[in-house]
């Protein structure tokens, strides 16, 4: 089996795990970044590499050019075999990284919520579509609805548009109110969205308003809305729904970080409970790309050893983090939504394990075991947000591998410890 | 990127810009399920990023791929199930 060895390992390479690489390499460390996609830049600044679409996007990439570092990637991380080491897989081979200090930068999904119908082909979610249409997905001319929750939505809408999609509506489940007081409360990013706006003039963008139900027979054919008491449906070709973001925390669970609320536990320097483990980014709580850029240097710094440098950027995660928490009261889910899922509504998406089923239960475990729920390819990752939010129960214990690898990665794999 | 490779989703040639996912592929031949699930619906991608699973399809004979994490290369030979 290959075997890399390193100062610093950074899994993912989204822009926390760029700016954590780029300051650790800066100062003269051996980085090797792991990630799973097929090139640096994460869900944000997929496929932009050549052709950034933002300022930060090629001042980020141009930095990550400027320092030695290596990047192996479509790899998945897996498992820990001895502390200080960790397994992942290519899709035709398996290769173990030895490091001194690792830095988790493994980003966020989107939060799915289960409704009658969201199992149709062409019910996605709003950054799935994105990714979709970025990666060679012709959407010129087809009918999108986009739906959920959060600031995804508009930049969403926004690139399928520009792709020459015809947006039929922007669905925002938080209110009106709570949308207002965020936007009052918007400093230095309201041109930001005021250039989404002009981008997205004559599409609807409706709050308090939310999908009730998809339509179709082997796929999506329309959707059912609702607003202030009013509910109608309309004909289109995709959804693009999801409800803002969670973050990945399952190799942090794995590796034994402590979680807080909605991400890892971490210190002034990004250093989780465990030694010589780092967070950074959406990991450690949904809060945008300046927060993950920001905690991505500091962490890098703190590898390194450059603590003084590290202080110096608190500030500005100050600044953003009070931005996250403005952003995650604004778009909190309405109680309405755990009405949505009819008795027959799939919430386990891997098992087939109905809404009506889980409810007989308790907790999560006794869901999974007599269910299945949770215990299929995704193990959980899709239904886990959405039983937390519908039955306020949390996933328990995360197990290796963490991901379904193939038999011959395991087999390869030497636990002997 | 005027670059183009062409691939075979179940038996009809389709080509795509280079760097290009087979998930994106599938989706422009016209297929819409691309698995069955455990009770038999008809699935097709969701989250876009290699967490669902719900975009798998057999690539080259290797079953369980999945499309959206999988770059398009010249000559491949994909199969759906849904």
């Amino acid at each position: 089996m290959a075997n890399h060895a390193c100062d610093v390992l950074v899994v993912g390479a989204g822009p926390a795990g760029m700016a954590a690489a780029y300051r650790a390499a800066q100062n003269g460390l051996r980085v090797i970044v792991v990630d799973d996609n097929p090139a640096a830049g994460g869900q944000i600044w997929r496929g932009e590499q050549a052709h950034p679409s933002s300022q930060a996007a090629q001042v980020w990439f141009e930095k990550i050019r400027s320092v030695d570092f290596q990047l192996i990637n479509g790899a998945r991380v897996f498992d820990q075999p001895r502390a200080g080491t960790l397994l992942a897989e290519t899709s035709n081979d398996v290769f173990e990284v030895n490091y001194t200090t690792l830095i988790l930068a493994t980003g966020a999904r989107e939060r799915f919520l289960p409704f009658p119908g969201w199992t149709l082909p062409n019910v996605m979610g709003a950054g799935g579509l994105q990714a979709l249409v970025k990666t060679g997905l012709p959407i010129d001319g087809k009918r999108v609805v986009v739906a959920g929750s959060g600031p995804l939505l508009l930049a969403v809408a926004a690139y399928l548009r520009q792709r020459g999609a015809e947006v039929l509506l922007i669905a925002e489940q938080a209110s009106s109110v709570q949308l207002v007081k965020f936007v009052v409360g918007l400093v230095g990013k309201r041109s930001q969205a005021f250039e989404l706006k002009k981008q997205l003039s004559g599409v609807p963008y409706r709050s308090g308003c939310w999908v009730l139900a998809a339509h179709g027979t082997d796929r999506l054919e329309s959707v059912t809305l609702f607003r202030g008491g009013k509910r109608w449906t309309v004909e289109c070709d995709y959804l693009a729904c999801g409800f803002h973001l969670v973050p990945n925390l399952e190799l942090a669970e794995l590796l034994g970080c402590a979680i807080d609320g909605d991400g890892v536990r971490v210190d002034e320097f990004q250093q989780t409970t465990v030694s010589q483990i780092y967070s950074a980014g959406e990991t450690t709580g949904i809060g945008g790309l300046e927060l993950s850029l920001v905690e991505g240097e500091i962490a890098g710094l703190a590898a390194a050893g450059k603590h003084d440098e590290a202080r110096k950027l608190f500030a500005e995660r100050e600044k953003q983090r009070k931005f996250a928490e403005r952003l995650n009261r604004t778009f909190a889910l309405r109680e309405e939504l755990r009405q949505l899922p009819a008795p027959d509504t799939i919430v386990c998406r891997c098992e087939d394990v109905t809404f009506e089923r889980l409810r007989a239960h308790s907790s999560w475990r006794a869901a999974k075991l007599q269910t299945r729920c949770g215990m299929g390819p995704c193990q959980g990752r899709i239904c886990g947000s959405a039983v937390e939010f519908l039955f306020g129960w949390r996933a328990e214990s995360v197990r290796p591998p963490v991901l379904p690898v193939r038999i011959g990665s395991l087999v390869a794999t030497d636990f002997s410890d | 990127m005027s670059e183009t490779v062409t691939l075979l989703v179940n038996g009809v040639s389709v080509t795509m810009p280079a760097g290009s996912m087979v998930s994106a592929a599938i989706l422009k031949t016209g297929i819409h399920g691309f698995r069955r699930s455990v009770t038999g619906e008809p699935r097709g991608p969701l989250c876009g990023m290699g967490i669902c699973f719900e975009c798998r399809v057999t690539i080259d004979d290797d079953q369980h791929c999945r499309s959206c994490q999988t770059v398009c290369r010249n000559g491949m030979d994909v199969r759906t199930d849904g």
